[in-house]
């Protein structure tokens, strides 16, 4: 009973949709009061219907309900329950009905918060996100549909896949995910004040705090899959520049442009229609990383089952989706102007470089994204784009967008004030090239100048970043939460810089071949194997190796590597053990019994690594943060007339 | 022209790239296994009919044949199970079996009660040879040449229209011995 009804939940929720949306876009064309209030109702419906079809799902599961197709393709009587129902989106059909679970979230809230907004324009949002889930969910039903039942059913699960069975990747696809859909939202904005034919300031203000969270979200998912990369797929890496990893780092770097536009938008009524391009852009990126992973288009380590079927869908409906946005953006964009001018060196101008260099950066991305796309297209052969292509191009924007920032906070609004501040400017740079050059060469005492470059430059955007708030907390003044969560938020990126360049240039990696009681030296560190014996989890056999860490004779630690090889789906997974110590971050991996007692065995150590994932962390807490501020909270938030100190412009 | 036009435009070339892209997707999946080209794995297993006897991947030099990898455990075998009794009608070419990780007792059950589409079944109990041919799941069929090489490698099921789309091609190129 349960998957038929879970069907036809999603089926009237689809009807929903479908009301949502026409409501909502037709109710303020044609002036219908009460289509518009009718939108609501068919949004909190939907979400209803949803939850009972994801409700219905997760019980199949947790019941191993194997005459239901997708349970027996992704769950197994011998899986433990935490991934029984965490294998809801272990594969294609489930993850996408989580996408329609969270948009169905995402709308609620907005049209929680959005009540108090003129429901014209409340109305107009809800049925653009009614839209996107509509497509969706047809989406769902007609190729992906998770409810299909299995005639004669299985006797037992083909099981979750084993390299989804991990507490980090469990919870990194609703993290990720809610960071995706979250950018519908500001895509919706974006939409309806195109319907509107209006954009101001107060659109801004009612846009941001969305897209800020939506954002904070993506970032965490993005870490987690990274973090998760690093330790459980055991490469020793944690960023591949997989085009999957870069589906879902495009739509970070565009929002993190779009929310710095928002603010422009937002404090001098400038950069509208750029705005608008930004909203529509990261969620088209959004999406374009739904399709890349489903449709089989790349080849990928993350790819789901590919099927064309698919990919045609979900392209039709991209091009329709966004080829309408775009359209509407050709059509309504030049009747945005913007009265205001700003000097050059005011801060407009350096947000205006920050936009400019992420926007290059995320199309270095895509266009090495969809290299191989394109010399397929046109017939020049395979070729693959690596490493070697994005590191070097993504600094090329990067680098100057770090040297920039420092300077962009300390710049005001319209005028360009940075005579004032040019002593703050130099002695947080002096002390910022100090401490870096006393930590590349004191610590590390070797390297390459991309190090102290980055760790300056870190510094130097942490210190800038603390000025101004230091100074106002000593004089006693109130700290808004959108310049704090700001500067937190900036500090996490100067953690950033500091962890990825050095990880970048003293990561020591050995493979050695080891017999058991042998020891062998890596980077100061001593490394004694002490044999392996064979473990049994709860749904895979393995094989734990013991290899005691030492330091100049003292102990540092015991690491317990595994391989682990699962009863149903008969794949061999490495499980890293890895452990920090003094800011290193060791990691072993177990490779293959060479037989003779003896077995190659990965070390690699790494400093700082986890500081990466830190300041990813660091930077989301900023955004939330950011994103309470009060001023997003009251609907008739002053309109402060233009040059004069808002709250969120430092003191000066 | 309007410069507010440009992005529906870059946006439009976008989504030709794209399609052109989707079109080329099921081709993909051939080249993803590094067997392709590369000489078949040997391997010298039981027969599951008589397991005194041996099936050895020498003696099966010098014809087209399908090296189908399936389990009485796995459903997805199941279901394909008709298009390969299909193809054995159709006598296009032979169809070796491995029977990976399985009960011997069951296994030949199912091939009685379904009908047997094999020539001969290979038993890997181990799964060593699974891992050789680098199989990561039942089924999965590869395409043996004549001269022993690895031509076609399908995961998952065997349907009618991937036989037409991309076996029956290959081995046209090609023609069968004594056809």
């Amino acid at each position: 009973m349960l998957p038929e009804l879970g069907q036809f939940a999603l089926i009237l929720a689809l009807l929903l949709a479908g009301l949502q949306a026409f409501f909502g876009i037709a109710g303020p064309a044609l002036g219908r009061e009460r289509w518009m209030a009718a939108v609501t109702s068919a949004v909190a419906g939907q979400f209803v219907m949803v939850a009972t079809a994801v409700g219905c799902l997760v019980a199949c599961f947790v019941n191993e309900d194997f005459s239901v197709r997708y349970v027996a393709e992704n769950s197994n009587s011998a899986l433990p329950l935490f991934y029984r129902v965490t294998a809801l989106w272990g594969a294609h059909e489930g993850s996408l009905l989580l996408w329609i679970q969270l948009l169905a979230a995402w709308t609620v809230a907005v049209a929680i918060g959005a009540a108090r907004l003129p429901r014209r324009f409340s109305a107009r949002v809800l049925g653009v996100l009614g839209v996107v889930s509509f497509g969706f969910l047809l989406f769902t039903l007609a190729t992906s549909n998770p409810f299909l039942r299995l005639d004669p059913p299985a006797g037992d699960g083909n099981d979750l896949n084993p390299i989804l069975q991990d507490p980090a990747l469990a919870i990194h696809p609703p993290i990720l995910y809610t960071g995706y859909v979250g950018f519908a939202v500001a895509f919706a904005f974006a939409c309806a004040a195109m319907l509107e034919g209006r954009l101001d300031q107060q659109w801004a203000r009612w846009t941001r705090p969305w897209t800020t969270v939506a954002w904070a979200f993506l970032g965490c998912g993005i870490a987690l899959g990274s973090f998760w990369a690093y330790y459980e797929l055991g490469w020793g890496g944690f960023w591949f520049w997989d085009p999957v990893e870069n589906a879902s780092f495009m739509p970070w770097l565009v929002g993190t442009a779009l929310i710095h536009s928002l603010a422009v938008t937002d404090k001098r009524g400038l950069f509208k229609s750029w705005t608008l391009l930004l909203a529509i852009l990261a969620f088209s990126l959004s999406m374009l990383g739904t399709f890349l992973v489903r449709s089989g288009v790349l080849v990928s380590v993350h790819s789901f089952a590919a099927d064309p079927a698919r990919g045609i869908f979900i392209l039709v409906f991209l091009a329709l989706m966004i080829g309408g946005a775009l359209a509407l953006y050709a059509w309504r964009a030049p009747l945005l102007r913007s009265t205001a001018g700003f000097e050059f060196g005011a801060r407009e101008s350096f947000l205006l470089f920050n936009n400019v260099l992420l926007v290059v950066a995320a199309s270095t991305v895509f266009a090495g994204t969809l290299a191989p796309l394109v010399s397929d297209a046109l017939k020049l052969g395979t070729v693959s784009v690596g490493p070697p292509y994005f590191n070097p191009t993504f600094m090329l924007s990067m680098l100057p967008l770090m040297a920039l920032l420092p300077l962009g906070i300390h710049a005001g609004w319209k005028r360009g004030h940075l005579k004032d501040r040019q002593r703050t400017l130099l002695m947080t740079l002096a002390v910022a090239v100090i401490l870096a050059a006393g930590v590349a060469f004191g610590i590390y005492s070797h390297g390459a100048l991309l190090t102290p470059v980055g760790t300056a430059l870190g510094i130097w955007i942490i210190l800038a970043s603390l000025v101004d708030p230091i100074d106002r907390w000593r004089r006693r003044l109130s700290l808004p939460r959108s310049v704090l969560g700001m500067t937190i938020a900036h500090c996490g990126l100067g953690l950033a810089v500091i962890a990825l360049t050095t990880v970048q240039s003293f990561t020591v990696e050995r493979d050695v071949a080891l017999a058991a009681g042998a020891s062998t030296s890596v980077g100061g560190y001593q490394f004694r194997f002490d044999g392996v014996a064979p473990l049994e989890g709860p749904n895979y056999d393995a094989i734990g190796g013991t290899i005691v860490v030492t330091r100049a004779g003292a102990p540092v630690a015991v690491l317990r590597p595994q391989k682990r090889q699962y009863w149903v789906q008969h794949q061999a997974i490495t499980q890293t053990s890895i452990r920090m110590n003094r800011g290193n971050n060791l990691l072993v991996a177990l490779g293959d019994d060479l037989g003779a007692g003896r077995w190659s065995v990965r070390i690699q150590i790494r400093p700082l690594v986890s500081l990466i994932w830190l300041a990813a962390l660091v930077m989301a807490i900023g955004g939330v943060l950011a994103a309470s501020d009060r001023r997003y909270r009251s609907a008739r938030a002053a309109e402060a007339p233009a040059g004069v100190a808002l709250p969120g412009e430092p003191a000066g | 022209m309007n410069r507010f036009l440009l992005p529906l435009g870059a946006f439009l070339l976008l989504v030709v790239v794209l399609a052109i892209g989707i079109r080329h997707a099921p081709e993909k999946d051939i080249i993803a296994s590094p067997l392709i080209g590369k000489p078949a794995p040997a391997f010298s297993l039981p027969d599951l009919s008589d397991p005194s006897r041996t099936v050895r991947s020498s003696d099966l030099r010098g014809r087209w044949y399908l090296f189908n990898v399936w389990g009485t455990w796995c459903y997805e075998c199941r279901a394909e199970h008709q298009t390969l009794l299909e193809v054995q009608q159709a006598a296009r070419l032979p169809i070796i079996g491995l029977d990976w990780k399985d009960d011997d007792a069951q296994a030949r059950d199912w091939l009685a009660q379904l009908g047997n589409p094999y020539e001969r079944v290979a038993v890997d109990h181990v799964g060593r040879t699974a891992i050789d041919w680098g199989v990561y799941g039942a089924p999965e069929t590869f395409l043996v040449s004549p001269e022993g090489t690895v031509v076609y490698k399908l995961v998952g099921p065997l349907t009618q229209a991937t036989w037409t789309r991309d076996i029956l091609p290959r081995l046209s190129r090609q023609p069968l011995p004594g056809s």
